[in-house]
């Protein structure tokens, strides 16, 4: 069974975030870059999977600049036999990254595909089910717990309140949330190696996807600063503060 | 056993020497098989620097570096120099009283850490492999005492010393020779110069610590290729100067540099800077803009007089790892660069006839260099600064370097230890700080979080204590224990408990500047590696 894992980069989780000037996007002008975390856990699951004798071949897919190679080169040091790039320009909407991936999947008649459950960048928590709607395949979302077993595969879902456990056949669209499992580190020849490994370029066009854009980035702006407390002398003073000056009470 | 690799060189740390060195050996023999190692998170990330280029080295390693788009956008427009008198006054020197060394003609403003970023670019395209994210923790011998290479850090150790589930084990990775560009106190820089007696002939080195900030600015004050340099105020206490750099996209770069032979014990580096914000030459700038990065880095300032021997068997020790920054130029970019060109000259000679001596090999070209002749040159500078004072060390500088030439027929030694330096509490003025404003000072917390400092918090402390009795011991009583103000990112805290006061590390916060492992008056602190990838992410710096 191949399995395919989405990798996306964005900004590092570490780096404070900014917004450009003129309020257009978020400053990335040579801020260090990482794989999502997310991605990574999809990345060590399949990964596992392979270890365990279940996939026979793991193939990381990520969708955006070609920047992305370096994250998709990460991904092989990882452990991924090999990876496609999609190549495209600016912000690609989450429906373009899933028909992107149905094609992908089609293509290379994947058994499982791992995603992460949203990127940390956009947020939007849509392509695994949008992925899933796209090929009439089940999906199991905020996976704590992968489980294959022939030809189905048992996921754990962090739900509010508890976990539920669900079986889907396969193919299947799967998407790892934090506590699935603990990526590891890439191993230095490993490292060399991946730079070897096979990456195919490809294109919305290759593919035969005519890329709509649905949304438009209006504005960035970031949150207001927050004002500075003010210590209260007596309770009475607090209860006139509350109703003349926050109007609560 | 570890697994090990074979290379015919390593190299140790992705700054201006270490890639030059890299760069340097490919154009010589595209054959080499040249490892980088960068304990950042990715090249660039834990390197900070002013700075101001001057494009010398750069034109040797590149001819054409702008066809190959390096980032030196912002060429020197205006050079001013100012003496501070107190917090609201200041005074022009006069351009031609300058020393020349000082002047930036064909200078560039750059950011060192995107020129390194440049550099691994090109280094990548001649083949050279960098891998980002592994520290060199250890160095590696031969049975007869050669270097044998280093040895990346095990990666998955809880604070407590156990293998978490993510444990990796360290690689080995050997070669013919290994070359150290840590940047100023590297770690293992340190144990060869003790190793290998480097430091025999040399004085004492001396260093100072740079804090820098970066600022988007109202583009109505911008003033691109603006450079202003300056000293006095509001360093009382001590030596240093501080630095304005307008560079590109509106942008602005200041900073204080505070030399690590201060003598107060309250003094705080950190807090100097936030108050020289307020003064009405970095106001007129920063008011209403926004602070947008923070770093700090201690900066290898002896000079010629406090230059190690480089070469060692099997290793050479390169840039500021060794110490050619050009105090009287206040750069040592271009300084770094050439040593490890001429490092990898002299190597790749060696590598290519196995009968000539590196060391040999190395001294010959380099006495034959214009870096020799720029570092003696200037021997005297920082010295005099030192012996007597800014204003009559000023002068012997300007007679020195603009009438002389730099051929003073003399050499003034500054044999003193920095770390010997400090008076007790008893001896010395107490400095009461203002209170940050939250618009053009700051408290180190806040300033930390723009370094975009992380470090996996399940692992050893890198921050080791040689005596855990000393901090609460002689320190506190005779020093109040300095760490506290010395630190710009507030790694090290008294606090007082029930039981009496405790030392609290909180190594997270670390920024890799090696302050502490220079400054404590005890020499009790040593700075190991941490876990690779961990400390800053400095964008732009």
């Amino acid at each position: 069974m191949k399995i395919l894992v989405g990798v996306k980069r964005v900004i590092d989780y570490n780096v404070k975030v900014r917004v450009k000037s003129d309020n257009t996007d978020v400053d990335l002008s040579n801020t260090k870059m990482a794989i999502n975390p997310f991605c990574e856990i999809a990345v060590e699951e399949a990964i596992r999977l392979k270890e365990a004798g279940i996939a026979t071949e793991v193939i990381a897919v990520s969708v955006g600049s070609s920047a992305s190679q370096e994250q998709l080169r990460t991904a092989m040091a990882l452990g991924a036999d090999r990876a496609i790039l999609v190549e495209a320009e600016g912000t690609v909407e989450p429906l373009n990254v899933a028909k992107a991936f149905a094609k992908i999947m089609a293509q290379e008649e994947a058994g499982l595909v791992i995603l992460g459950k949203q990127s940390i960048d956009s947020d939007n928590n849509q392509v695994g089910q949008m992925l899933a709607a796209l090929t009439k395949r089940p999906q199991g979302t905020f996976a704590s717990n992968v489980t294959v077993d022939g030809d189905s595969v048992s996921v754990t879902r962090e739900i509010d309140g508890g976990l539920r456990t669900i079986k889907l056949a396969l193919p299947a669209i799967v998407t790892t949330d934090l506590r699935l499992n603990e990526p590891r580190f890439a191993k230095l020849p490993d490292i060399m190696k991946a730079k070897r490994k096979p990456l195919d370029n490809t294109s919305f066009a290759d593919l035969g996807i005519e890329v709509k854009q649905h949304i438009q980035l209006d504005k960035v702006e970031a949150p207001a600063a927050r004002q500075g407390g003010v210590k209260v002398g007596s309770v009475d003073e607090l209860i006139q503060k509350l109703k003349d000056e926050a109007k609560v009470i | 056993m570890r697994e090990s690799m074979e290379f015919d060189v390593v190299i140790v740390g992705a700054g201006p020497s270490g890639l030059s060195t890299a760069i340097r050996l490919k154009q010589l023999n595209a054959e080499l098989n040249i490892c980088v190692l960068e304990k950042g998170s990715e090249v660039g990330a834990h390197i900070l620097s002013g700075a101001v280029l001057e494009p010398r080295a750069l034109n040797e390693l590149f001819e054409n570096w702008q066809d190959l788009g390096a980032p030196l956008n912002t060429p020197v427009t205006k050079d001013e120099v100012y003496v501070l008198k107190n917090g609201e006054v200041s005074k022009e020197i006069p351009h031609a009283l300058v020393p020349n060394s000082m002047k930036n003609d064909g200078n560039y403003i750059v950011s060192v850490g995107n020129l390194s970023r440049w550099l691994a670019e090109q280094a990548e395209g001649l083949g050279v492999e960098i891998f980002p994210g592994f520290a060199a923790a250890e160095i590696l011998y031969h049975e007869d005492g050669r270097v044998k290479g280093v040895a990346t850090g095990d990666m998955g150790i809880s604070a407590s010393g156990e293998q978490l589930p993510t444990y990796m084990e360290g690689m080995e990775l050997h070669a013919t020779y290994t070359v150290f560009s840590e940047g100023c106190r590297g770690h293992l820089g340190k144990q060869l110069i003790q190793k290998f007696s480097l430091d025999t002939n040399a004085d004492p080195q001396h260093y100072a610590l740079g804090i820098k900030e970066l600022w988007q600015i109202d583009p109505a004050k911008h003033q691109p290729g603006l450079v202003v340099h300056g000293a006095g105020w509001p360093l009382e206490d001590a030596s240093g100067g501080f630095f304005l750099y307008h560079t590109d996209n509106n942008q602005v770069v200041a900073g204080l540099i505070v030399d690590l032979n201060y003598r107060n014990p309250w003094l705080s580096p950190y807090e100097e800077f936030q108050r020289l914000k307020h003064h009405p030459l970095f106001k007129q700038y920063l008011e209403g803009g926004e602070r947008v990065s923070y770093g700090a880095r201690a900066i290898t300032k002896g000079g010629w007089n406090a230059l190690p021997t480089m070469t060692m068997p099997g290793a050479m020790l390169v840039g500021c790892d060794a110490g050619t920054l050009n105090v009287a130029k206040i750069k040592g970019t271009h300084t770094a660069m050439k040593s490890g060109m001429l490092a990898a000259e002299a190597i790749s000679q060696v590598l290519a006839d196995d009968s000539l001596s590196l060391g040999k090999t190395f001294s010959d070209a380099f006495d034959q260099s214009w870096l020799k002749q720029e570092l003696y040159s200037t021997r005297n500078f920082a010295p005099a600064m030192h012996k007597f004072g800014t204003v009559l060390g000023g002068a012997f500088n300007y007679l020195d370097q603009n009438i002389l030439g730099g051929k003073m027929p003399i050499t003034l030694h500054d044999t003193s230890l920095d770390h010997a330096q400090m008076q007790t509490v008893a001896q010395a003025k107490k400095i009461d700080y203002p209170k940050p404003d939250g618009k053009l000072s700051f408290d180190r917390l806040s300033s930390v979080f723009l370094s975009n400092t992380n470090h996996e918090e399940d692992q050893p402390c890198h921050l080791t204590l040689a005596d855990d009795s000393i901090p609460t011991g002689s320190n506190l009583s005779q020093f109040a224990e300095p760490a506290q103000r010395y630190c710009p990112a507030g790694v090290y805290e008294i606090v007082e408990q029930a039981s009496g006061p405790t030392f609290q590390i909180n190594a997270q916060n670390c920024l890799h500047c090696k302050t502490c492992d220079i400054k404590d008056p005890a020499q009790n602190i040593t700075w190991v590696t941490p876990e690779g990838t961990g400390g800053p992410n400095y964008p732009n710096m």
